[in-house]
């Protein structure tokens, strides 16, 4: 085959070498796999999705829905289901066929083809129905197998993704004729302007096309001036290789750019694509119009294509598609396209036009060049097996004449691409002459120009271009200008009877599907559409909705718009995860929240867990310490010694102002007012519903000001929650919310001998009881800097909380690990904190409770303060279902063997030997062993719990039932004698 | 994304800054303990959930961090009007103007 | 007593620098910051005492002298003072027309420059950062990826972000994803 370099309008000089399914070709700087594929004179692409046939390019760009590859760089980088038409070539670039096997001229799973009866619409539907278990066995890894078109890669992803926010007045989506005049005009009125085309090159069709004059410039001179003109204006910005995938609400569209993909070797600091979420003032819509296919049995053979394809693999890559090329057509634009072939030196055997009338001049002009036109024909029949070889045309009565073809273009006409128009919630109108569907009226700022609005002569669209953007076009010379009238919807000859006429390629549905659907009860489009896939593969029937719904429309004697129209949904065309995950991955994926004292902790060889967006030390395990033995040993330190712990992670808020303690009791179930400056207390909020939202202590500085301490967790909402109440229930109250987490770090210190660790640190507080009684804070100095010192425990033994500003967390923190270690204290994680409360029988909001479970089940009624007229969740509590009998209320467990850990999350049953399924009586919250008391400790809540202490229950586990007894939930201290040393 | 406008920054936003906080004029009596548990039921549990035009509280949480009401079209998603929460809910002839 | 010696703030991030042809991001140097929640009666007061206006216009900030006051919201600023510590700038005596809260510690900042600084923010910050809509001088609580920051443009290129200390690593990486891709 050759090239007519004097045609390729978009290509360069360089000769580029890339390989398809191992072999390796030669392409020209410009072409997409497509054209270069052609070009060697290959037509077969791929297999189809359900029946293996041997299918090629069908279109030339971004609505392909045959020519599927796996094109990759490395085994990382593997790209499955990229349109041949789309990907442009590069020097080593690697692209594989898909969907077959062992190769793709001879495919075992082609014999699907040969057992297409059984495979017809609804197939899914009829077969898989039962028994349910065939679900996980047969069906499903069957129809995995069978129906997955690529294969994706199974390794990270090694390129990153970019993401930009973009604002400007005016967005354009489509750069062809309509987009770029658009985009000038918009740009002359001294907007702000983003203009994307899914191509390389800006100009649409004009590339296509060697006909039309403007200015005397041919299409394409004239968009490369264009093109120059907006680039040299800074207000514009041209995004080439972008598609504009997306219409979100107020006038928010999404475009993604791709970046490497077209280059060999790319640098490595680029991204791949960028994602650009854009915020126009004004969208204008020209994302043209695309054509349709001929649904005639065998339209599918490689070297059968659509008309304006083919006449872009030649003006646009200088491609002719064949030696001898057949049309059929409804529509006059295929006549330009075969009058283009022909003067390239392609012969033109016959053209078939599916109309009976045909404009005189075209056939005047057909009859000048010698070729042979038959209206009112039809083609029954091709031949040839991995390539059209021949057609069998029908016309008048019987009369049926072969030709022998290498290449059959199409046209059934042009749909508007209302894709965008009708994300942006404009209604579809019908326009009955057209026999198309062209954009309604958007309720956003949007306005659809050119080939998607239906509308045809170039000097309309320019002047609708102005018009859109309130502009005005500069007066155009337009010459030669192609007329796009003529088309038809829906099968043709006895298509819905014989053969194989395919409505959409990419999965598999013929006309006789539409038609079986439809005798088979499926009367609205939606239902047709989903029993038969029509529409639902990846290019979403850009080419087969219109067919489909007319098929259906004819064979339910309906007019089309009472059948229907599909709804269109973004993404446009198929767009990869990596636009949309943009930067979030890897370190950005989430913030890691670190601590002042993280690092400290570990260069000190800290094993850490995330606990909400923070990292937090989990256990410090010594020389060939396992984590049990390390948490053993942090938790025995702490109850003979002392521990020291960073606590920076709770909640903090600053309650100030002269409603402040108003504002607490509303807030929370405890009461505020008699509590004295200086002192501290445990304090329980609930929701409206009487359920426990979170816990923390609170520390009352003065008459007007409390620190607030909050779960590491509940943070955020804690504070929303308050907010909330605040400005909508009692904006009247004088009160002030800050958060105050991050502002200090908290460092606990815990043990008989904390006292002494931290004594010689601080100034302006008398450590004693008498002067800093357990639950009381005081407003000091540590190490020299402002410190507010708590005295309260988290473990049960004595314990201090120290809060110093963060940039001085980790030296007071290194200040006090040099008291602390030579006492023989130790550092201690989250891990035995854990175990530490447990032995205490203090809550974890989260763990212990799951948002059901109100004080009263937790054991807290003693902090609900009965006598206040109102707190949040006061009369919640007072629900029929929260006073009645029988809640599960929060207890311990011990099991009867002592060494037996509970999991966390068993079920809990009191008889073993019953019926699955059992009855729950509830499940275990929290579970460990317990080093200090020698025996495992658990909370669980049950049923009924505070009336079973002692009771015997049992856990039921995979392997084994573990006997365990009710016990209060205190296993260390019960009298609590310890943390007021 | 929508775009809010709040009425405190008396801007346009993105909805990323924005956070949705329910139904809006849903009254917390001053002696809650005193509700029957049917009017709890129905102040607490029970919500509108209309085709059209939706009255509904956001916090501008990333942005000043004030609570305000606006009423919404459910089917359009349009914002007919926002205003700062204490002002009254505007009534059925106001809203059927916003309509228009 | 053991004597300690006077402790020295150590700020998240101290020191660091990235910068391309089009952007340099570093970090603040440390700066005592005040949360401020007032009354109308209480910002007249609070402003004398401060020395310079808290602007009662939305995303609109007052300076002098190297103190700063940002509106956040309509009874919330932000006051950030580059020289003095919070203690020197904290009224001794708590009013019912507001509250001061020491936050110097709970934020850290950056400084974003160059011509393509809006740019990079844009690759996490949503808004609209146009001079037009958001000015020299503009400020506001918003969002950058998944941090919540507060964005003050003090030059037509020049932009601190102030963000909880704890999301300074997070939003440090965002801002040189977001400058390193500026120019591509
Ligand atoms: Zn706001």
């Amino acid at each position: 085959m050759t090239r007519i370099p004097a045609r390729g309008s978009r290509l360069g000089t360089k000769t580029i070498s890339f390989t398809f399914d191992g072999k390796t070709y030669e392409g020209i700087e410009g072409d997409t796999l497509a054209s270069a594929l052609i070009a060697n004179g290959v037509h077969l692409m791929g297999r189809s999705f359900k029946y293996h046939r041997p299918r090629g390019a069908i279109a030339a760009g971004a609505e392909e829905p045959n020519a599927l590859v796996n094109v990759f760089r490395d085994s990382a980088r593997r790209q499955p289901n990229v349109r041949a038409t789309v990907q442009e070539i590069y020097d080593g670039l690697k692209a594989e066929s898909q969907n077959r096997f062992p190769s793709l001229a001879f495919d075992v799973g082609a014999v699907n083809n040969l057992m297409s009866p059984a495979l017809v619409a609804g197939f899914y539907y009829k077969t898989f129905k039962w028994p349910a278990k065939a679900w996980d066995h047969v069906y499903e890894p069957f129809i995995r197998r069978a129906a997955g078109l690529g294969e994706a890669p199974t390794e990270e992803d090694p390129d990153h993704y970019a993401n930009r926010y973009a604002h400007c007045d005016v967005v354009v989506i489509g750069g062809g004729p309509a987009g770029l005049m658009a985009a000038k005009c918009a740009a002359d009125k001294g907007n702000s302007v983003i203009v994307c085309d899914e191509n390389a090159a800006f100009g649409g069709w004009l590339l296509s096309d060697t006909d039309l004059r403007v200015d005397g410039m041919s299409g394409a001179e004239w968009a490369a001036a264009m093109v120059a003109e907006l680039q040299a204006n800074d207000n514009v910005r041209m995004l080439n290789r972008t598609t504009g995938f997306g219409y979100f609400q107020q006038n928010m569209v999404g475009l993604t750019e791709r970046i490497t993909d077209h280059v060999s070797r790319p640098a490595p600091d680029l991204p791949r694509e960028r994602m650009w979420q854009v915020r126009a003032g004004r969208v204008i819509i020209a994302q043209g119009a695309i054509e349709r296919h001929m649904v005639f049995p065998g339209n599918d053979l490689p070297g059968v294509m659509l008309a304006g394809a083919a006449q872009t693999f030649l003006n646009k890559f200088g491609v002719p598609v064949g030696e001898r090329i057949g049309v059929y057509t409804a529509c006059d634009t295929a006549y330009a396209a075969a009058f283009d072939l022909y003067e390239v030196g392609c012969e033109i055997p016959v053209i078939v036009d599916h109309r009976t009338e045909v404009d005189a001049q075209i056939l005047k002009q057909a009859e000048d060049l010698g070729i042979e036109v038959i209206k009112g024909g039809h083609i029954s029949e091709v031949t040839g097996r991995l390539r059209i070889g021949g057609i069998v045309v029908k016309s008048g009565a019987d009369t049926e004449r072969e030709w022998d073809v290498d290449a059959l273009i199409m046209s059934a006409g042009w749909t508007p691409s209302l894709h965008l128009s009708s994300q942006s919630r404009a209604k579809p109108v019908w326009d009955e002459t057209r026999g198309i569907f062209l954009p309604g009226e958007s309720p956003q700022a949007c306005i659809c120009i050119g080939g998607c609005n239906g509308t045809d002569e170039l000097a309309d669209v320019f002047a609708q271009a102005a018009e859109s953007v309130g502009g005005k076009a500069p007066k155009c010379k337009i010459e030669d200008d192609v007329s796009t009238s003529g088309g038809m919807s829906g099968a043709t000859g006895d298509s819905l009877q014989k053969g194989k006429a395919f409505v959409d390629y990419q999965n598999d549905v013929t006309a006789k599907d539409i038609a079986l659907a439809v005798r088979e009860g499926m009367h609205s489009i939606e239902h047709v559409k989903r029993y038969t896939t029509n529409g639902m593969a990846t290019d979403q029937g850009k080419l087969s909705n219109m067919h489909g719904l007319a098929i259906a429309a004819d064979l339910l004697d309906k007019p089309i718009p009472q059948v229907g129209l599909t709804t269109f949904r973004a993404p446009y065309t198929p767009t990869t995860f990596g636009g949309f995950v943009g930067h979030t991955k890897g370190s950005l994926f989430d913030p890691r929240r670190k601590t002042p004292i993280h690092d400290w902790a570990a260069e000190n060889g800290a094993e850490f867990e995330p606990v909400s967006l923070w990292d937090r030390a989990w256990y410090f395990p010594r020389r060939g310490e396992t984590m049990h033995e390390a948490v053993d040993r942090e938790c025995r330190t702490v109850r003979e010694t002392a521990g020291i712990f960073d606590a920076s992670t709770l909640g903090k808020i600053e309650v100030a102002g002269p409603d402040a303690a108003a504002f607490m009791n509303i807030m929370y179930t405890n009461g505020w007012d008699k509590l004295k400056p200086g002192r501290a207390k445990y304090g329980i909020m609930c929701r409206e519903d009487g359920f426990i939202y979170d816990d923390g202590v609170v520390g009352k500085l003065a008459a007007d000001r409390f620190h607030v301490t909050t779960t590491t967790g509940g943070a955020p909402r804690v504070l929303n929650h308050m907010e909330d109440y605040l400005q909508t229930e009692f904006p009247h109250m004088r009160v002030w919310l800050t958060s105050t987490t991050e502002q200090w770090a908290t460092i606990a210190v815990q043990g008989p001998r904390a006292r002494e660790i931290i004594k010689p640190l601080v100034k302006g507080v008398n450590l004693n009881s008498e002067s800093l009684s357990h639950m009381s804070v005081s407003e000091c100095e540590i190490c020299g800097v402002p410190a507010r010192l708590f005295r309260i425990s988290f473990t049960g033994e004595l314990g201090f909380e120290i809060n110093v500003a963060a940039d001085y967390g980790r030296s007071v923190w290194e200040a006090v690990w040099a008291r602390a270690e030579p006492l023989g204290a130790c550092v201690y994680g989250t891990e035995a904190m854990h175990v530490l409360r447990a032995e205490k029988g203090f809550i974890i909001v989260g763990q212990d409770t799951d948002g059901t479970v109100t004080p009263h089940d937790a054991g807290l009624s003693w902090a609900i303060a009965k006598s206040k007229p109102d707190f949040v969740g006061k009369r919640g509590l007072q629900r029929p279902d929260l006073v009645k009998a029988g809640r599960r209320q929060l207890v311990g467990l011990k099991t009867s063997d002592p060494k037996k850990v509970l999991q966390e999350g068993a079920q809990i049953v009191a008889n073993p030997d019953q019926p699955i399924p059992m009855d729950m009586l509830g499940f275990v919250t929290s579970s460990y062993w317990s080093g200090t008391l020698k025996h495992s400790i658990a909370m669980a809540l049950i049923e009924g719990g505070f009336d079973r202490m002692g009771e015997k229950l049992y856990v039921p586990m995979e392997d084994e039932t573990i006997e365990v007894e009710v016990t209060g939930s205190v296993f260390y201290d019960p009298n609590g004698d310890k943390v007021n040393d | 994304m929508l775009l809010i406008h709040c009425p405190y920054c008396e801007d346009d936003r993105p909805e990323l800054e924005f956070a949705n906080a329910g139904q809006a004029h849903v009254v917390r009596p001053s002696h809650m303990s005193e509700m029957s548990d049917e009017d709890f039921e129905g102040m607490f549990f029970i919500r509108d959930n209309p085709k059209g035009v939706n009255l509904e509280r956001w916090r501008h949480i990333h942005g000043c961090g004030r609570f305000f009401n606006a009423v919404r079209h459910t089917v359009t998603d349009k914002f007919l009007k926002v205003y700062r929460a204490g002002e009254p809910r505007p009534t059925d002839a106001e809203l059927a103007e916003l309509l228009k | 007593m053991t004597s300690v010696a006077k402790l020295v703030r150590s700020i998240p991030l101290n020191g660091f620098r990235f910068a391309t042809d089009a952007v340099t991001i570093e970090a603040a140097s440390p700066a005592a910051r005040l949360s401020i929640r007032a009354t109308k009666r209480g910002v007249t007061s609070l402003s004398k005492s401060l020395g310079l206006t808290l602007p009662a216009d939305p995303s609109k900030s007052s300076k002098k002298a190297g103190r700063h006051a940002l509106w956040l919201g309509p009874d919330e600023w932000l006051v950030v003072d580059e020289k003095l510590a919070a203690e020197d700038l904290i009224p001794k005596r708590a009013s019912r027309e507001f509250s001061v809260v020491d936050v110097s510690h709970r934020n850290t900042a950056f400084i974003v420059s160059g011509d393509d600084a809006a740019t990079a923010l844009n690759a996490g910050c949503p808004r609209n950062l146009s001079l037009k809509a958001f000015p020299v001088g503009a400020c506001s609580r918003t969002l950058f990826g998944k941090a919540e920051i507060i964005l003050y443009r003090t030059g037509r290129t020049v932009f601190r972000v102030e963000c909880w200390r704890s999301f300074a690593p997070y939003v440090r990486d965002l801002l040189c994803e977001g400058a390193k891709d500026v120019r591509n």
